[in-house]
């Protein structure tokens, strides 16, 4: 964020925050109304995260001012989304390794059932 | 040895912006990954679930097959717009002192601590209703789940009231000062508040989806 703005500027942006927050507003009453449309968990899940992806984005570019901050603050988040993106990608690669587990003690039990 | 960090607002040479900013974002950045965790482990627990909520529709004999069905959406959706009301006005608070206006810096940062009142209000009454069920965190996962990062979440907002309400009140003295510096000082502090404020409302806005309508 400019650290010096003039009088017009600040004007300027307070009139990008009303446009934000008419869009947040919209954006959470779409989430509520799309949750109620007769669509299965998977669908659900990517309409409502893009949602809240759109909304968060919004956030974040004008109301914490990241359009327009410096490279080093973007560097400290794509540094945090990747060790993020990393954490996620443990957990489900843990669940899917169990599932893999499970299913390698049933055949083994059916192997040792028929012999 | 010790080495003093100065106190100043104007962005260093060698980062292009100033210490209180860095600061914060680092700040926010393992705030990031406090929430990740938690949501991590709902993810696993979710894919793991056989059933999801898992649990009986209260006064029912029925099977829950959405959150919806035990949690309350419209007391959540109205949360979501508080939070961002109150994201707007926090931002307006600094604006506010951008165009030298400590009077309407007043009014939206006391609109903003009002609205973050009103947001616990309605999570204790959220609360309340599932504690007349019985229905407690070790409960189930599902309720852990919920209670845990809502709870997590509600601290952290009462954390912004605080710092919000100092600087509405006796951390509004350095405005007073009247000198630029200390102006410009308290402009800074103001920013990096409503960062941190403003990332609140940005978890919220993946919580209220995740848990409350899928």
């Amino acid at each position: 964020m400019a650290e010096h703005m003039t009088l017009e500027d600040v004007r300027k942006h307070v009139r990008v925050y009303m446009m934000v927050f008419a869009a947040l507003a919209v954006l959470t009453v779409v989430t509520v109304l799309v949750s109620y449309l007769d669509v299965s968990t998977y669908p659900a899940l990517v309409i409502a995260l893009f949602i809240a992806i759109v909304k968060g984005s919004l956030v974040a570019a004008y109301f914490m001012h990241l359009i327009s901050e410096k490279r080093v603050v973007m560097w400290v988040l794509i540094t945090t989304v990747t060790f993020l993106i990393c954490m996620f990608i443990l957990f489900i690669a843990s669940l899917a390794d169990q599932e893999q587990l499970a299913a390698l003690a049933g055949a083994i039990q059916s192997t040792v059932h028929v012999a | 040895m010790s080495v003093q960090i100065p106190y100043e607002v104007s962005p260093r040479l060698d980062t292009g912006v100033n210490n209180a900013k860095l600061g914060i974002w680092l700040f926010l950045a393992s705030e990031v990954m406090l929430f990740g965790g938690l949501f991590a482990a709902y993810v696993f627990l979710r894919l793991g679930a056989d059933s999801w909520p898992g649990m009986l529709i209260p006064d029912t004999t029925e099977m829950a097959t959405r959150a919806d069905q035990i949690l309350s959406v419209p007391l959540a959706t109205l949360n979501t717009l508080i939070l961002i009301a109150s994201s707007v006005t926090m931002v307006m608070s600094w604006a506010s002192l951008k165009m030298n206006d400590f009077g309407k810096f007043r009014l939206h940062m006391g609109l903003t601590i009002l609205l973050a009142l009103g947001f616990l209000v309605v999570k204790a009454f959220e609360y309340g209703s599932k504690f007349g069920h019985h229905l407690y965190p070790e409960t189930n996962n599902f309720l852990a789940v919920y209670f845990v990062l809502t709870g997590l979440h509600a601290i952290h907002v009462t954390g912004g009231i605080i710092v919000n309400a100092y600087f509405w009140g006796p951390g509004s003295k350095m405005w007073k000062k009247g000198t630029a510096r200390a102006k410009e000082h308290f402009t800074n502090r103001i920013e990096v508040a409503g960062l941190y404020w403003h990332f609140v409302d940005l978890v919220w806005i993946f919580l209220f989806p995740t848990i409350y309508l899928l």
